[in-house]
């Protein structure tokens, strides 16, 4: 079995920052080769925290290490003239280039996607920016919020009447990298049918829209705009009822609701048993008819009758005792975790998710999430952690480009390395 | 410059999908978009989900043909029906899969092999298929078969964890299955690296996608900092530790609001001139980051109380023109009215019997030698098996009618 992964004859070089950095991540995840560029001073990525002991050091922050694993990393100074020109070389043997400037720099710098194809019809450019790369809003400045909320999913976060809320680790430069290789892969695939590359124009407000899951069939199919409901679930019956999602257990919170479907007749079924052995049955739960129940046309009083009996149910057990049980009686449900209990979980280490990582990284060896899929024939690349500031400059400029030790001297006088 | 190619990046790929709800058919839905013929397997035995159980369902009134999740889910797709518990319509799917590139299934680990459809046995069929098996919690491992839905494992995931107003209220939940269609982008990834794989090495695989997996994948800085911090964060409402202001801000009407996010004195200066607030720029309270931070209570209520009586829509526009960050919370309506969105030509229009016309969603990447192309609504149950079975099978006419009166094609 072939162990350097799908996509181990590409190169891809990454010039993004923490909006887009992700999208190399993912590749080469895969097994592409993927070279980080970074200006001299380094990626302002390196200065987002945490950081270990929160004392804050360039070269460890958790925030950049969980996002450029698994690539190579050199600098090169692209304002300078001589930079431009080396990277003009780098991107003759690239199949994938991927930014995030704003719209319309790497025109000044000289390096248009007609400049860069002219030398490499192969090339792939991935561009990643807030809104896209034309349009009206193509020049508006985004962040994780700013664009949360243009996307529509913070109107369906939070408490009716009180303030949308967003996730609070930034999610929007995930879904605009993930979709970023999607596009790339989708090009790729053309490409190697004998075509030449593209130009992938990535919009996060436009990626994150299927963060939203079925929110805008609302609107297109009868014109109702779906509202937040705070930790219970709505839309689900024609009747208006609210499903609580959100119990109190003894060490936190877990999420469970009441479904319809065959599915959400065993679940339903298995909780009534589980609440009738604990003596908290109600007489007229105890004798529901669950091949009549539909969530569809569920009123809430129905729904109020279930709940009650399963909170006070659910405030006997911790998280875990919850899954187990969960799993055991078929029931549909999980803990709301937090990073430790995602940390401590069995079953993760049942499928050997996590990479091992050395003290050499962060100063305490790490467990640092694996790839989400496991491959039959391919197999997966072996973890690196991500470079430190010009790791290897020396291994690409002077091996792969015969750059001398005196050229690569005068280039890092010249601040161009 | 050449002409553009008229072809579509995906052209001549096949994809059968076995698939219910969201994790499954979305994949399938991208793949579509692109140009890959998608073909969906159902059967009015056991119709999607979304079909049958989850509104909204058009003018109210369910339906099979009038669910509007499932509509906007299987645009771009055939659709066929195979009960695949009699045993000739699992002989059926197989020869289907035999003239397939690709499968698509997010059962539960173990339905499809007691189907007679798990990946040997369509190895079989087609021994070069890649097939994508996306489930909750991976093929294997102590809790591999459990069954459960996007919208809690989206809690096991760690996201409801990271989403809440704090200080002790209860987590807040994302909306609906969120982990799905992490899960979704991810397969669709996978799928499209095997393909290139299959094209260097002429081989197939399985590919076992875990969407637990898949969503840690956006968490990895919090799995980092509870390693080596011990903390276990508790969700700061829309506060950033890097940013003051950052948050949202309740405008003119009740449901407006708009979000304002400062990231350093640079852009608190151009916020303090484009709201007219020449004290707010002086008062040495904010006159820094640490400051701003500090003093982050008083922020937020001097804003709010700026933002109250004006548009949501005019604060962002005159703050983006001096180049702060800030945008309206947009509801679901307003994707709908937002001229960037329209730009991109992000909803397209298509027909159907029952909807009349649908916007369907476009994907979040444009490409500009290949775009993609939206053609088809999503299908009703059974409305391609005689193209299907007849044109990619090979079926005669009499065998498909053969078929369908033995309720095998049903």
């Amino acid at each position: 079995m072939e162990t350097t992964g799908l996509l181990a004859p590409y190169r891809v070089l990454d010039l993004t920052d923490e909006s887009g950095f992700s999208c190399g991540k993912i590749l080469a995840d895969l097994g592409a080769d993927v070279i980080k560029i970074e200006p001299p001073g380094g990626d302002a990525a390196r200065f987002i925290g945490p950081f270990p002991g929160d004392r804050p050091d360039p070269g460890k922050s958790l925030y950049f290490i969980s996002y450029n694993a698994r690539k190579r990393g050199i600098t090169l100074n692209l304002e300078s003239h001589r930079g431009r020109d080396l990277f003009k070389r780098l991107a003759e043997r690239a199949d994938f280039l991927i930014e995030t400037y704003p719209p319309g720099t790497l025109e000044r710098l000289g390096l248009s996607f007609g400049t860069l194809r002219r030398q490499n019809p192969r090339l792939i450019l991935v561009s990643i920016t807030p809104f896209g790369q034309t349009g009206p809003y193509r020049d508006y400045k985004g962040s994780d919020l700013v664009t949360m909320a243009m996307s529509g999913l913070m109107s369906l976060i939070g408490e009716a009447g009180r303030m949308p809320l967003r996730v609070s680790l930034p999610q929007s430069p995930m879904w605009a990298g993930m979709y970023a290789a999607a596009g790339a892969l989708t090009a790729h695939y053309f490409r190697e049918a004998g075509n030449r590359g593209q130009h992938v124009d990535v919009s996060m407000q436009s990626s994150l829209l299927w963060a939203l899951a079925n929110g805008p069939a609302f609107w297109s199919t009868n014109r109702a705009v779906p509202t937040r409901g705070g930790s219970s679930v709505t839309g689900r019956s024609l009747t208006g009822a609210r499903m609580r999602a959100i119990y109190e257990c003894k060490d936190g919170y877990l999420n469970f609701i009441i479904y319809g479907g065959k599915a959400g007749r065993r679940s339903n079924q298995a909780l009534v048993e589980w609440i009738a052995e604990r003596g908290l049955a109600t007489e007229s739960l105890l004798n529901k008819d669950w091949n009549r129940f539909s969530i569809e046309t569920s009123t809430q009083a129905e729904i109020d009758e279930i709940e009650g009996p399963t909170a006070k149910l659910f405030l006997q057990y911790t998280k875990s005792e919850f899954l187990e049980q969960a799993f055991k009686r078929e029931m549909l449900g999980y803990p709301v975790s937090n990073a430790r209990d995602i940390l401590d979980d069995p079953h993760l280490k049942d499928r050997e998710f996590w990479q091992s990582v050395d003290e050499s990284v962060a100063g305490a060896p790490l467990k640092f999430p694996g790839v989400y899929a496991r491959f039959s024939e391919s197999g997966l690349p072996a973890f690196r952690p991500a470079p430190r500031l010009g790791q290897h400059n020396i291994e690409i400029y002077q091996g792969e480009f015969g750059l001398t030790e005196a050229e690569i001297a005068s280039l890092r006088e010249e601040k161009v390395l | 410059m050449t002409e553009p190619s008229s072809k579509a990046a995906l052209d001549g790929i096949r994809v059968v999908e076995f698939a219910v709800f969201a994790a499954g058919p979305v994949v399938g839905k991208h793949l579509g978009e692109h140009g890959a013929e998608v073909i969906r397997v159902e059967s009015h035995a056991s119709p999607d989900g979304f079909r049958v159980h989850y509104p909204p369902f058009k003018d109210d009134r369910p339906g099979l043909e009038r669910g509007g999740s499932y509509a906007l889910f299987n645009d771009q797709k055939l659709g066929v029906t195979l009960d695949l518990k009699k045993p000739k319509a699992v002989s059926l799917a197989r020869r289907l899969v035999a003239k397939a590139d690709v499968v698509i299934e997010n059962f539960a680990q173990g339905v499809m092999d007691r189907l007679g459809l798990g990946y040997s046995a369509l190895r079989e069929s087609k021994p070069d298929i890649i097939v994508l098996s996306s489930c909750n919690q991976g093929q294997t491992g102590r809790r591999a078969a459990q069954r459960g839905f996007g919208s809690q494992l989206t809690s096991m995931s760690g996201f409801t964890h990271l989403t809440g107003y704090g200080d002790g209220e209860p987590p807040m939940l994302l909306y609906g299955p969120y982990v799905d269609f992490v899960a979704v982008g991810f397969g669709f990834i996978a799928v499209l690296a095997a393909l290139d794989y299959r094209r260097r090495t002429g081989k197939g695989q399985h590919i076992d996608l875990s969407q637990y997996e898949a969503g840690l994948q956006f968490l990895t800085p919090v799995l980092l900092d509870a390693q080596l911090n011990r903390r276990v964060h508790d969700p700061p409402a829309n506060r950033d530790p890097r940013a003051a202001p950052h948050g949202v801000y309740r405008c003119n009407g009740e449901s407006q609001w708009c979000a304002i996010a400062v990231f350093n004195s640079e852009e608190w200066f151009a916020f303090c001139r484009a709201a007219e607030k020449p004290e707010w720029a002086s008062d040495s309270r904010f006159a820094n980051h640490e400051n701003r931070k500090l003093h982050e209570d008083k922020l937020d209520q001097m804003i709010g109380e700026w933002t109250r009586h004006l548009e949501a829509g005019d604060i962002a526009a005159r703050l983006q023109s001096a180049g702060v960050r800030a945008g309206v919370v947009y509801s679901v309506a307003d994707l709908f009215a937002c001229p960037q969105l329209a730009h991109r030509r992000q909803w397209v229009k298509l027909d159907h019997p029952e909807f009349g016309s649908y916007e369907h969603e476009a994907p979040p990447f444009l490409l500009s030698e290949t775009p993609a192309e939206l053609r088809r609504s999503s299908p009703c149950l059974g409305e391609h098996n005689d193209y299907v079975f007849e044109m990619i099978v090979g079926l005669s006419p009499e065998e498909i009618q053969q078929f369908k009166d033995e309720g095998v094609i049903a």
